[in-house]
């Protein structure tokens, strides 16, 4: 994802891909081999780049996780990461240090890792290389793809959480930065909150910072004192305004991962990701010589819908009732077979159509159409 | 809470960290070093007040810590710019980078921790006065104590023997040397100190503010307390102000956006900075040079004497 180069850039991962760099011309590359049927069969070796550390409480912990789960999985294969690698052309040295030690399948989980990773993909045709949350524009290389989850789905279904544990109606949204992905996030939320009371709004605060503490109380304490009373947020580091909530007694839903036991009085429930299936099947398929012509082998999106969303339902706190679970599991099986969060009639803030009466978009409408807010939310995003 | 009372407890509240920060700076200033590396002194006052207070269960223990470790980093650019002279700009700035890595490093294992953290209290009677109690009395305790430290300090630096000689070596430093008092010994001791209280700012940021830790936290609060420092003139009281000016200017950004109102996010993001080119202006034209002498040749190319 592209905020991580902002939220993590540090000295340290300077001197890390600085480390790596030597290191990455010490040792000789191999040299493309002669093209192979196909790229991966049979590998011993998977290397995994991420762009932040590896216990970040957040997506690179996520990503992290879902390599280690490979071991498991696969106990034969041998698995190489590497943290805090910048989407720049250190990151191509470090895929390429990884491919001399006999790697034959990359993962580039970050969203600007998408150049670095085609350089590698288009020098070595028997590598596998797969990128996590960008987009190939364009021909797709035999050997290289992307893959991500639609997160917006299990927000959606947060948001019903949160519409039923609201008593002043008023909901919290604390987000970085108004790119696509955040605004349907958004958008979702109010959607999930206002299907099982209409009268929700959700009041928006931005940060422009994907990780500044301070400036998330700030965000946090603005809210709650307009009488917000369940807060969440798409923030890359998100224990600041859950440690707030809680301290305030104002319901917590999370985002990344399971923060439960920094609210332990307020959490509701939350979204995190899952990495671990997907990351298996891919392998699976790589192993097995049929990555190329694989849905794999392209820009693959997977929610509910088309198979296991890695972006899944945090646990649900104490405060959340028999019905209401019972209401969201209805939801899920709705959206993952006919429905979606974005079911016509969807109204634009303005008051315009999103999507009319009956529609049910599909996920790259969906990706199209959000780029302003639904009624029912409180903000403004800055004109273009 | 109307939005000015939510305003000016925001200023405050924000504005505390930077106090503590611009505080330290005013002091290392007045014995004539300027001290850029106030960011990494509080970077490291930010981690070590958490990690110390997640280790002891007691934020006091941590924001000792925090102290400790300001005053650590800043006797690094005390001992290049006095004993090596070194550039002070150019110090200050190589040890923002060494604390930024250092904290990147040794911070990761306390992202996922939890803290103990200073908790909001409200001081009896006062806390009930319209306005002014839920403002001022409604906070924290490192934001009471900062309520003596201004004053202490302006005794410190006008009323006190040693706080003379902490003007003297910034202002005649022959003057010093020819009562026989080591200047550099005040000076040193002087940037220690401004570190120390730089390290309680990064301290309070961590532990009675956000009640986190994240690499590079500290965002830049630091630049805005040297600011501060250097257009309040280098005087406890006018600091205060010159903090909470910023705190607010901070603070106003979400209570706006929560208010509905369509403000560009970007620009309300540029006030805090836009202030100070404005609040420099204004200092500017009126002519006045409350720089101390020995702070001159710092901006003048000159390395520090």
């Amino acid at each position: 994802m592209r905020q991580r180069r902002h939220a993590r850039v540090g000295v340290v991962a300077t001197l890390t891909a600085a480390v790596m760099a030597v290191l990455a011309t010490a040792i000789p590359v191999t040299s493309a081999g002669a093209a192979t049927e196909t790229c991966g069969k049979g590998a011993d070796t998977v290397g995994f780049i991420f762009v932040g550390p590896k216990n970040d409480y957040g997506y690179n912990q996520a990503a992290y996780d879902g390599a280690m789960a490979l071991k498991k999985k696969f106990p034969k294969l041998k698995v190489l990461t590497a943290e805090n690698v910048p989407e720049n052309d250190d990151a191509t040295r470090v895929m390429e240090s990884m491919v001399s030690k006999g790697a034959k399948i990359i993962f580039a989980t970050s969203y600007g890792h998408l150049d670095p990773a085609l350089k590698v993909a288009a020098k070595h045709p028997d590598v596998c290389v797969v990128q996590q949350g960008n987009f190939i524009k364009g021909n797709v290389p035999d050997n290289a793809g992307t893959y991500f989850g639609t997160v917006y789905e299990p927000v959606y279904l947060a948001g019903i959480a949160a519409g039923k544990a609201t008593k002043s109606n008023k909901l919290g949204y604390v987000y970085a930065l108004p790119i696509p992905q955040t605004i349907a996030n958004i958008n979702a939320f109010a959607l999930g909150a206002q299907s099982v009371n209409p009268d929700a709004k959700v009041y928006t605060v931005a940060t422009s910072a994907w990780c500044d503490p301070s400036k998330q109380a700030d965000a946090a304490n603005s809210l709650i004192s307009q009488g917000v009373d369940v807060i969440t947020q798409h923030q890359d580091c998100t224990s600041t305004i859950t440690k707030i909530a809680n301290d305030k007694g104002v319901g917590v839903v999370g985002y990344h991962a399971d923060a439960s036991a920094l609210a332990p009085k307020t959490w509701i429930t939350g979204s995190q990701w899952e990495w671990a299936p997907l990351y298996g099947d891919i392998v699976k398929t790589i192993l097995a010589g049929k990555f190329t012509g694989s849905e794999y082998n392209d820009n693959y999106r997977v929610g509910y819908k088309t198979g296991s969303n890695p972006f899944v339902q945090s646990p649900y706190g104490k405060s959340v009732t028999a019905d209401t679970k019972a209401l969201i599991a209805d939801k899920l099986k709705e959206i993952s077979t006919t429905g979606s969060p974005f079911a016509g009639p969807v109204k634009t803030q303005s008051g315009g159509t999103m999507f009319p009466a009956g529609d049910i978009p599909d996920y790259a409408a969906i990706e199209a159409a959000n780029t302003q807010f639904v009624q029912g939310v409180v903000g403004d995003l800055p004109k273009s | 809470m109307s939005f000015s009372t939510e305003l000016m407890t925001g200023a405050v509240l924000g504005g505390t960290p930077i106090l503590y920060a611009a505080l330290g700076e005013s002091i290392s200033e007045r014995a004539g070093v300027i001290n850029l590396g106030t960011e990494g002194s509080m970077l490291v006052g930010a981690l070590a007040g958490y990690a110390i207070t997640a280790e002891s269960g007691n934020p006091w223990v941590g924001l000792a810590g925090a102290a400790l470790g300001g005053a650590l980093l800043s006797s690094v650019h005390g001992f290049f710019v006095l004993w090596r002279k070194t550039n002070q700009l150019a110090t200050g700035l190589v040890v923002l980078f060494l604390a930024l890595g250092l904290t990147s490093l040794f911070g990761v294992n306390y992202v996922q921790s939890t803290i103990n953290s200073f908790q909001t209290i409200d001081v009896p009677l006062l806390s009930k006065i319209p306005v002014i109690g839920e403002v001022l009395f409604q906070q924290t305790a490192p934001v009471y104590v900062s309520y003596a430290l201004v004053p202490l300090l302006w005794l410190f630096l006008f009323r006190s023997r040693p706080g003379l000689y902490v003007r003297a070596a910034g202002e005649r430093a022959q003057v010093l040397t020819s009562y026989g008092r080591p200047v550099r010994l005040v000076q040193m001791l002087a940037v220690i100190g401004g570190g120390a209280l730089a390290g309680i700012g990064g301290g309070v940021l961590s532990t009675a503010y956000t009640n986190a830790w994240f690499e590079n936290m500290v965002q830049g609060r630091g630049f805005v307390a040297v600011a501060v420092a250097v257009f309040a003139a280098r005087s406890p009281f006018k600091v205060m102000a010159g903090a909470y000016l910023f705190g607010g200017a901070f603070a106003l950004s979400p209570l706006l956006q929560v208010r509905g109102v369509g403000i560009n996010q970007f620009a309300l993001d540029a006030l805090p900075y836009v202030l100070v080119i404005v609040v420099l202006t204004v200092i500017g034209r009126r002519g006045t040079s409350p720089a101390p002498e020995g702070l001159q040749a710092v901006f003048e190319g000159g390395a520090s004497e």
